[in-house]
């Protein structure tokens, strides 16, 4: 798919040639896809070189167009470090309890302070998992525009209702990194605040990715079609997984929401154990598992979705299901677990 | 009787483990304070007293005071 892609939409889609035309078309057939599953008008989408881009484009046009009313942006304390970047120091910063769940009440007291240019809240969280109530959010917002980022949800739930702007990341689904989705409303107001072009309405500056667009519209269309077996059966294993670890592991913390969660996370922290080590051992044996743990940061800082909801950080792990992964895999997760972290606990003489 | 840990270039898990391991060797009722400067620690030092069912009696810039409950 990418390869003929590769071979036949290489060309500058805004040119008159019939190259430029052909890869003309090859994006229009990409965003009207991926406008379908997102369930916007294809006039309504605009495709950005990564979910981070959407996300800080998204933002800040939104923000820009409502500089008359005030620049403060109201998020949770779990949002992607995109969103919580573009807010900066004008951010309105709204806490979650122990699962990861925003707390409603503060947040539409946050929404309903004067000069609030926009709400901001992911359909779930992307380290955890966890739901949002985004049609409860959207009903508290009033006129004050909600950006969802659904990045961690496209393709592996339903497509939240209420917002004005969503932001989605297609390696996130399955497709290739460096495209990024930006559903704009129509009747939402934005002001791209950055040197514009003629590409996407000046929201994604640049000559465009036609061949990876397409890759993703793709990629989404089959995540989709196969969506409602493979999520299903995705819940039931991270079941296992919930049920398992702690069963066999002591002094495990599962974290996140048991119910009301993406169908394909699980993160866990094993008290007593370097998140770095435990990385390192779970690789040696096959398994690519992400971290929240300080020492596995750049920054040394612990993720501040787990300090948020006020869970351990350090010998922490994150598990995500691919539609490649088999019952086999989880079931030796669950098996070779147990002795790494003993292990390393001996180490340390624990 | 108060035990101090001083846990200061550390990171975690260490100063969390100095502290299980400090923890039992007070009576009942006293406590021991960890300064830790790790970041990690402003979290992981609650999130253990939440888990061990211990009580966190302050925690105010690097110093953890924590009391043996049980």
């Amino acid at each position: 798919m990418l390869l003929s892609a590769v071979d036949s939409g290489w060309a500058d889609p805004v040119r008159l040639h019939h190259e430029g035309r052909t890869a003309r078309l090859l994006l229009d057939n990409a965003r009207a896809v991926l406008a379908d599953a997102i369930g916007v008008r294809p006039d309504e989408l605009y495709l950005t070189t990564s979910g981070t881009t959407a996300i800080q484009a998204g933002l800040s046009a939104v923000r820009a167009a409502r500089e008359r009313v005030g620049r403060p942006v109201v998020h949770t304390a779990v949002e992607h470090s995109a969103v919580l970047h573009s807010a900066g120091d004008e951010g309105l910063e709204v806490g979650v309890d122990i699962r990861g769940r925003v707390d409603q009440e503060a947040f539409a007291d946050a929404v309903r302070r004067p000069g609030v240019a926009v709400a901001a809240v992911q359909s779930a969280n992307h380290e955890v998992g966890t739901r949002q109530p985004i049609a409860a959010i959207a009903e508290a917002c009033g006129d004050v525009p909600l950006f969802v980022d659904a990045s961690a949800s496209i393709g592996h739930d339903v497509v939240p209702e209420g917002w004005s702007v969503l932001a989605a990341s297609g390696h996130k689904w399955g497709g290739p990194a460096g495209v990024g989705l930006l559903a704009v409303r129509k009747g939402t107001r934005i002001a791209p605040a950055w040197p514009m072009d003629e590409r996407e309405d000046g929201l994604s500056p640049g000559f465009p990715d036609v061949p990876n667009a397409l890759a993703a519209a793709a990629a989404l269309q089959a995540r989709l079609g196969e969506a409602e077996e493979l999520n299903k059966q995705h819940r039931a294993w991270i079941d296992e997984v919930r049920r398992r670890v702690p069963a066999d592991v002591p002094d495990v913390e599962v974290v996140g929401d048991p119910d009301d969660r993406l169908p394909h996370i699980l993160t866990f922290s094993c008290l007593y154990v370097d998140g770095e080590a435990l990385v390192t051992a779970l690789d040696a044996e096959g398994f690519a598992v992400s971290s929240g743990s300080a020492c596995t940061s750049s920054t040394l800082k612990p993720s501040h979705v787990l300090a948020a909801m006020g869970v351990l950080t350090h010998g922490n792990v994150r598990v995500s299901l691919s539609r490649e992964t088999t019952y086999e895999d989880v079931d030796r997760f669950c098996q070779v677990l147990p002795g790494i972290v003993q292990r390393i606990r001996a180490e340390v003489g624990m | 009787m108060n035990v101090e840990l001083d846990c200061q270039g550390m990171v975690c898990p260490l100063p969390v483990i100095k502290l299980a391991k400090a923890l039992p060797t007070v009576a009942v009722g006293e406590t021991v304070t960890v300064l830790a400067d790790d970041p990690a620690a402003a979290v992981d030092i609650p999130a253990w007293c939440r888990m061990r069912s211990q009580e966190l009696v302050e925690a105010t810039g690097k110093s953890y005071v924590v009391r043996r409950v049980s």
